[in-house]
């Protein structure tokens, strides 16, 4: 694959290498003379100096014939720029930002530009995995449909606790998939199975209902 | 007419004077207080603190009940990525951007943005004033 990158700093730089690493014909459009010049020191003419925004820098790189674009810079505006010049230029398939704002994933996605990369969801992403009170955690997110799998944990001073499901008028659009009980095999809820503390639940939801549906569970 | 400007530099604090004097409601925003010593002294309207390329400072500048919208910050991305959200995240009716670059105009007007390059309408009342 012909991969074009936009922005050599620290992300840029690493993916490159993983990239080149992998086979891929990988080219870096970098806006600093330095960090451009000591890339090619190391790596070979893979850095061009340019504004990856600019639909020039853009051909001259032979933008048209890439099969990827990837924009790494720090800014989330420029990103969204390149991908877009790429995507409605040179008709580039597949275009991925980085994104800094975690809120602009969804704007992003509104904008046309296929993946969006946060890397401040995903370190909050392991963060809330490491911490184990935390009460809800993103295991997967089901892109094309919306949807997102989370897990809830019921503290012991939930006030849902002996409750059964039926009683929690959950989020529309929510379905609780399994629950994972201590000393006993995971179960599918139904609508009596009565919530314990310490219970752990695998749910399916949006990711506007998430807040709701971790309310609903733990009675807050 | 309730407008919100993004930029308050000498074009957005220009604008801001004239829409306000008009009797248009006006909301400028700018990330740099300092900025707002360009508004004119009887400037009525609200001067905001904030990024306009952020869902929350836009929300706080009254984007939802905005008839229009004026992208005109030093950074063409930043005015762009802007004038999208205030278009297609909020459906703003007229949202107006100012990009410097004018390839990158072009196509973001192919793709159906209000734009305006200042680079290539001076270049060409210069050029006129040249020729005359």
């Amino acid at each position: 694959m012909y991969i074009v990158v936009v922005g050599g700093g620290g992300l840029g730089y690493y993916l490159t290498k993983a990239l080149l690493d992998e086979g891929h014909e990988v080219l870096i459009i970098e806006k600093d003379a330095t960090i451009c010049e000591n890339i090619v020191e190391e790596m070979g003419s893979v850095c061009v100096r340019g504004d990856g925004c600019e639909a020039s820098t853009l051909a001259g790189v032979g933008t048209s014939r890439a099969d990827m674009l990837i924009a790494v810079t720090g800014d989330d505006e420029d990103n969204l720029v390149a991908c877009q010049v790429a995507k409605h230029k040179f008709n580039v398939p597949q275009t991925i930002a980085r994104i800094r704002n975690p809120k602009n994933e969804t704007i992003f996605k509104k904008l046309g530009i296929d993946v969006t990369v946060s890397s401040t969801n995903i370190i909050l992403e392991h963060i809330q995995t490491e911490v184990p009170t935390h009460p809800l955690t993103h295991l997967l997110t089901i892109r094309d449909k919306g949807l997102e799998v989370v897990q809830v944990k019921i503290p012991p001073e939930a006030t849902t606790v002996g409750k059964t499901i039926r009683e929690l008028s959950l989020p529309p659009g929510s379905t609780l998939s399994l629950i994972i009980r201590k000393e006993h095999k995971p179960i599918i809820p139904k609508a009596n199975t009565i919530l314990q503390a310490e219970d752990q639940i695998i749910a399916v939801t949006t990711p506007e209902l998430e807040e709701t549906l971790r309310a609903t569970l733990r009675g807050a | 007419m309730k407008v919100i400007i993004m930029g308050c530099g000498r074009v957005g604090a220009r604008l801001a004077g004239l829409l306000d004097a008009d009797g248009h409601s006006v909301t400028i925003l700018d990330t740099d207080a300092y900025s707002f010593r360009r508004l004119p002294p009887k400037f009525g309207g609200t001067a905001l603190i904030g990024n306009g390329i952020n869902e929350e400072a836009l929300k706080r500048a009254g984007i939802e009940e905005a008839d229009a919208f004026v992208a005109v910050t030093q950074g063409d991305n930043r005015n762009v990525m802007a004038t999208q959200i205030a278009k297609h995240i909020f459906n703003v009716p007229k949202v107006i951007c100012r990009i410097y670059d004018p390839l990158r105009q072009e196509l973001y007007s192919t793709l159906g943005l209000e734009t305006f390059s200042p680079t290539t309408i001076f270049a060409q009342i210069l050029k006129e004033k040249v020729e005359s």
